[in-house]
């Protein structure tokens, strides 16, 4: 490297020759552009400014010369080094920001490569359903209440207004546990959560209550012998029928949004008086598609209304039976299905889907639904 | 309950242009579940003709029978035709329903002269199912009775419509005709016509034969009884059409005239009755309990073994039938019937539901009186019944008995203000007695402890009817909910999720994050699950709470784990093709308690007011123990085989980091313990403990047990108990202090030490950590050996520690001096030496 600088004479005096100088400075300065990279441009450095460089041994002549010459000759060589100097410091900063950036794209990788060296998870939708609705009650000062999955047939039944011969007690079709004289049942219902925060919370009451519950069913497109019900109960002094419309109309606008509201229709459960059931607006046609044959609507099958549960007014003989004066505090309760639920919400066809535990059916919903 | 349009008009009369569907909207408002309506040949147009078949020719050289007809339809319709027919139940001289050609059939079905089998078939002879009446296909319809040349489509009924009501409990009225009616009348303000309480045209009584005498044992069972005789009876008279036509549209069989009359009454009016064979009958009639141990077949066939505490009709041959339930073969009306007694009573719906319910029967007539049948209706609908017996199977009506107890209406005090404070809006006190009268009460005002009240008399068809609140139902009903406003309760705060349910949440989010699927399983296990785990006769795993009707018999039993319905859950994504599986759960398993047999001490507290604390106390005593469990399981690779190179397998320390992590995602530390526990390999299954209490396992499976549940070698899988968890996890809660951040630099030593390979890694690391004092910072196994550099039967450890003073940096000389300590507890505790030393 730097060949131009062998045939130089480093030991004239004429070295500091103006002329010289600038010949070294100036072959300096090419070379510095020359340097293609941060190797070569350190032999330059070594090469022109190096010990053994012309302007170096021009340097070293300066105190040779008459006292009247230094000066001069001394602002030269400082003005050529200088210069040199410069250049190189800048090409030296030009050349790493080069390598720098060769680096970089050297390093460039398919990013569109898969990226999934660990699994993903979710959680059940029935679970995250249940924890959505839970949501809307608990934002409006409600709490959660719990009880037991094989409950005391007292709480399930009696208590609920379901006597011993109640017909209603034939009608949901029960797993008894050890015998059917034994008093205890897999809850066929949330609701007997609701005397148990009768009974174990101050008034007024306002609680949800999520949960899995049992039937007899066989395991079909529609139904499960394993369920998940999400009940609601409120006992206050002055709870009425409309604020139990303005309840569900309200979770109603929380889960399908805005404009969508809830109808009551006359129904029976012993443990509300009046009963009624509960259809929602159907949040993807509206109602739109009732009697428009043109345009059917698969979520509400053109009815316009969804049924979604039941509800009524807390029964005075439920109050009665949690030591409750109904002269002096009223209630409303409801319930719905989550299965049923994330159904029409989310386009679920057949109920062995939430069973199976298939992962595929659950990772789609994520961690929320 | 299915009831046509047509039946509904005798007590109503609606406009013509009422359609069933509108009705049905009508009742839906009213509270009436119809679940569909339905157009009895729905899609038939043109003339449907009653024919009378002349001549029959067997067609023989075909596959199948074929017979050529000929078919008379009167001469308006075009004499005598010749018709192919492949139904053979019919002779010359039936009166059969023909298509003629032109007609369409339900189905888009049309009739057609058309050449087949040789002959040109000038129409059809038609069957139930092609006119969209019924399913029977084997025949065509052979009518009872009918003229040549009229018209069928009347006389089948088609074009009526048909309403499919389901029933709700306390609506028993509205399994009658008669009660939907009402409804009907109520919701288009139409008058009601209940033509089943006339009594008009009942013939005077023959006395040539004493009435057949009854008796009832006890008003608590049966406040009335009643028999109605009738002798001469023709047993071979046959149905009327449109008596078969309504049974048939009601979903309900033709047997014979008698039985038939019975059923239509009962449909017609909901009361349910019952014809004995007068014949068969000694002595007088009673109900009454049953002796035990007594004997009864009923009619269909079963021999029943009967309790004191079912209700029964006897005579002196001893039982006839069960009460309001089903009748006996010993008395049963046959073919050869002539003598016809006809029970119609009231049973006490309580005591019916239990017979029905303890010989496992539900039947058309405990249907109705469980539900409560109108009070006073028995002798109306006997009547009923005989006229049309009478009518269509001549004989004689030899006389009536009857039995009855006093009867009161329910006498309901109402406030005159309940409907709008229930509501939450304003129903003048006149509205309130409009629609309660228009239910059937009598309302009269009164005035009481300065407020209005209502006394309100229920009619004796309503005995859901009892309480002010059934009222106000009635009352907000008829209105229409849509009336109801909409607001929200004004609710002072409430405290959110419980510091459980919140960590529950948060755990169930963690398993995601980490990369499990979460899944719910039935908790339901059996004997064949357990053997699969391998566990051994004392663990608590045997102690399972079994169903008394369990859905299938191989898992009669509520869960104590939940690693057998994962496992399953797994084998069916890994036969869907998954080959990595990681999946959790939460949920509840179920275990007997040792202190007490389940169910021994049943109690039913009154439900009139709170239950004392006692009572409370032994509902909760009959509880399984049902504790809340976390379970994971994990199959294939961690790490997924990819562009980056080979993945690595799921292993017991994975399950174990799972396990542990999820503690302490919630601040509770567990400490790993090598233990045995199945179904887990007995060498790679860690003990997770609190101070002593194990709350739980994680490592590597039984190759056994994996091989047993198919599912490959080296899964994994973690169990814990979630609610000691959840308790641990509580009483540390808002506990955690501040740690003080030194800045003062780390030193970081390395520690090998040789002993004895049976000595646990974490006993070492605690001796390690105890022995070097305030200053170590950490203690963390970075490398196992054992091999031909070690002693045989020894392993060597290497740690690397981490030492920090709080306020200085640690001299050269303080850190071999803690090393010093470090390694001579390691010494003493664990026996270790120092590599190479
Ligand atoms: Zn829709």
């Amino acid at each position: 490297m730097s060949a131009p600088n062998r045939s130089y004479d480093p030991v004239g005096v004429a070295a500091l020759e103006p002329q010289a100088v600038g010949e070294a400075v100036g072959q300096a300065l090419a070379a510095i552009e020359a340097a293609r990279d941060l190797t070569e441009l350190k032999d330059v450095r070594r090469d022109h400014t190096g010990d053994k460089s012309a302007l170096s041994l021009a340097n070293r002549e300066i105190g040779a010369l008459p006292p009247a010459a230094k000066a001069e000759a001394g602002k030269r060589m400082g003005e050529a080094r200088r210069s040199v100097n410069e250049a190189l410091e800048r090409r030296e900063g030009d050349l790493a920001v080069e390598r720098d950036l060769r680096v970089l794209r050297e390093e460039t990788i398919d990013v569109s490569m898969p990226t999934d060296r660990g699994h993903t998870g979710g959680r059940h939708p029935l679970t995250t359903m249940m924890e959505r609705m839970s949501e809307v009650f608990l934002l409006m000062g409600y709490e959660i209440a719990e009880g037991p999955e094989a409950e005391a047939e007292w709480f399930n039944f009696d208590a609920l207004n379901i006597g011993p011969d109640h017909p209603a007690r034939t009608m949901q079709d029960t797993f008894f546990v050890d015998s059917a004289e034994s008093g205890v049942v897999l809850r066929t219902q949330t609701s007997p959560i609701q005397m148990r925060a009768l009974l174990e919370r101050p008034l007024p009451v306002y609680v949800v209550a999520p949960g899995r519950v049992y039937r007899t069913d066989e395991l079909d497109a529609t139904h499960t012998p394993v369920f998940h019900q999400i009940e609601g109960l409120a006992v206050d002094e002055g709870i009425t029928m409309a604020h139990l419309k303005g309840t569900l109309d309200h979770l109603a606008t929380m889960m399908f949004g805005e404009g969508i509201s809830t109808r009551l229709r006359p129904s029976y459960f012993p443990f509300t008086e009046p009963s009624a059931e509960i259809d929602v607006l159907c949040f993807l046609c509206r109602g739109e598609s009732v009697g428009n044959l043109g345009s059917p609507c698969r979520t509400c099958g053109s009815e316009g209304w969804i049924e979604w549960g039941g509800c009524g007014m807390v029964n005075p003989r439920v109050l009665e039976a949690a030591g409750i004066d109904p002269d002096v505090y009223s209630g409303f309760a409801f319930g719905m299905g989550v299965e049923r639920t994330l159904m029409f919400r989310h386009g679920v066809t057949d109920m062995r889907d939430m069973v199976e535990g298939d992962v595929r059916f659950t990772r789609a919903f994520g961690i929320e639904v | 309950m299915r009831v046509s349009v047509q039946w509904l008009a005798s007590y109503v009369d609606l406009p013509p242009e009422v359609r069933g569907r509108e009705i049905a909207e009508r009742l839906i408002a009213a509270g009436l579940e119809v679940e569909s309506v339905e157009t009895l040949g729905a899609g038939l147009q043109g003339p449907l003709t009653v024919g009378k078949v002349v001549r029959i020719e067997e067609l023989t050289e075909f596959k199948k029978p074929i017979r050529w007809c000929q078919v008379d339809l009167g001469s308006e319709h075009g004499g005598t035709r010749g018709i192919v027919c492949g139904a053979s139940n019919f002779i010359v001289d039936d009166l059969v329903v023909i298509a003629t050609p032109g007609t369409i059939l339900p189905g888009d079905f049309h009739i057609a002269a058309r050449t087949t089998y040789g002959h040109v078939s000038d129409g059809m002879i038609c069957s139930e199912r092609e006119l969209a009446l019924g399913e029977d296909h084997a025949g065509i319809i052979v009518l009872p009775d009918g003229t040549v040349g009229d018209d069928a489509v009347e006389l089948l009924g088609l074009g009526d419509e048909i309403l499919d009501i389901a029933v709700t409990p306390d609506r028993g009225y509205a399994l009658s005709v008669r009660g939907i009616a009402r409804e009907v009348a109520t919701s288009f303000d139409l008058p009601f016509n209940d033509h089943a309480m006339a009594l008009a045209d009942l013939p005077a009584p023959e006395a040539t034969d004493a009435p057949w005498p009854c008796d009832v044992d006890d008003a608590a069972i049966c406040e009335m009884f009643t028999l109605r005789r009738i002798t001469g009876f023709d047993p071979s008279a046959t149905t009327p059409a449109w008596m078969r036509r309504r049974l048939t549209a009601a979903g309900m069989r033709s047997i014979s005239l008698a039985v038939d009359v019975t059923n239509f009454v009962m449909l017609d009016t909901g009361q349910p009755l019952h014809a004995f064979d007068g014949s068969k009958l000694r002595g007088t009639v009673r109900a009454g309990y049953a002796a035990s141990d007594t004997r009864l077949t009923t009619i269909d066939h079963v021999e029943r073994v009967l309790s004191p505490d079912d209700i029964v009709i006897r005579d002196d041959s001893g039982p006839l039938g069960l009460a309001g339930v089903m009748g006996g073969f010993s008395s049963e009306i046959d073919s050869t019937t002539t003598d016809i007694v006809l029970e119609a009573a009231w049973f006490t719906p309580r005591r019916v539901a239990q017979t029905a319910r303890r010989h496992r029967l539900a039947t058309e007539a405990s249907r109705r009186f469980e539900r409560g049948v109108d009070r006073v209706l028995a002798p109306y609908a006997s009547a009923k019944a005989m006229q049309l017996l009478l009518h269509y199977g001549g004989g004689s009506y030899v006389g009536f008995t009857a039995w009855e107890s006093p009867y009161e209406p329910t006498r309901i005090v109402m406030a005159s203000s309940l409907p709008e404070r229930t509501a939450g809006m304003a129903i003048s006190a006149g509205v309130v007695a409009e629609r309660l009268t228009a239910v059937g009460c009598e309302v009269a005002g009164s005035q009481g402890d300065g407020a209005d009240h209502f006394t309100v008399l229920v009619p004796s068809w309503r005995p859901d009817l009892i309480d002010p609140a059934d009222l106000v139902e009635e009352v907000l009903r008829l209105g229409g909910y849509d009336e109801l406003p909409s607001h929200l309760p004004a609710i002072s705060g409430g405290r959110g999720l419980t510091e459980r349910q919140r960590k529950r949440r948060r755990l169930g989010l963690w398993l995601a994050g980490a990369g499990l699927t979460e899944v719910l399983t039935y908790p339901f296990m059996g004997p064949a699950d357990i053997a699969a785990l391998r566990i051994d006769e004392e663990d608590d795993r045997q102690r399972g709470v079994t169903l008394a009707n369990p859905l299938s018999d191989e898992q009669p039993q509520l869960r104590t784990t939940l690693l057998p319905g994962l496992a399953a859950v797994a084998r069916r994504n890994r036969s869907r093709g998954a080959d990595d599986v990681l999946i959790s759960e939460m949920g509840r398993v179920f275990f007997t308690t040792k202190y007490h047999d389940l169910g021994t001490t049943v109690i039913r507290p009154a439900t009139t007011s709170r239950p004392s604390e006692d009572e409370l106390a032994a509902l909760e005593e009959l509880l399984p123990h049902q504790p809340e469990h976390l379970a994971g399981l994990l199959i294939g690779q961690r790490v997924r085989s990819g562009w980056w190179g080979e993945g690595s397998p799921v292993d017991w320390a994975q399950a174990a980091a799972l396990a542990r992590g999820c503690a302490l995602e919630i601040g509770v530390h567990l400490q790993p313990r090598a233990v045995h526990y199945a179904p887990f390999h007995p060498g790679r299954v860690a003990g997770l403990y609190l101070d002593d209490i194990c709350l739980g396992y994680a490592g590597e499976l039984h190759p056994a047990v994996l091989l047993h549940w198919g599912l490959p070698p080296r899964s994994c899988a973690f169990e814990l108990d979630l609610t000691v968890l959840l308790d641990a996890s509580v009483a540390v809660s808002h506990q955690t202090q501040a740690p003080i951040i030194a800045t003062a630099p780390v030193a970081k030593e390395d520690i090998a030490l040789v002993l004895d390979a049976g000595i646990a890694a974490s006993d070492v690391a605690a001796a390690l950590t105890d022995g070097g004092g305030d200053m170590v910072e950490s203690v963390r196994l970075f490398d196992v050996y054992q091999g031909p550099q070690v002693p045989a039967g020894q392993r060597s450890l290497a740690f690397s520690v981490r030492l920090r003073a709080e306020d200085h940096t640690l001299t050269g000389e303080e850190i071999s001096q803690i090393r010093e300590l470090m390694l001579a507890a390691a010494a003493q505790r664990c026996g270790a030496v120092l590599r190479g030393s």
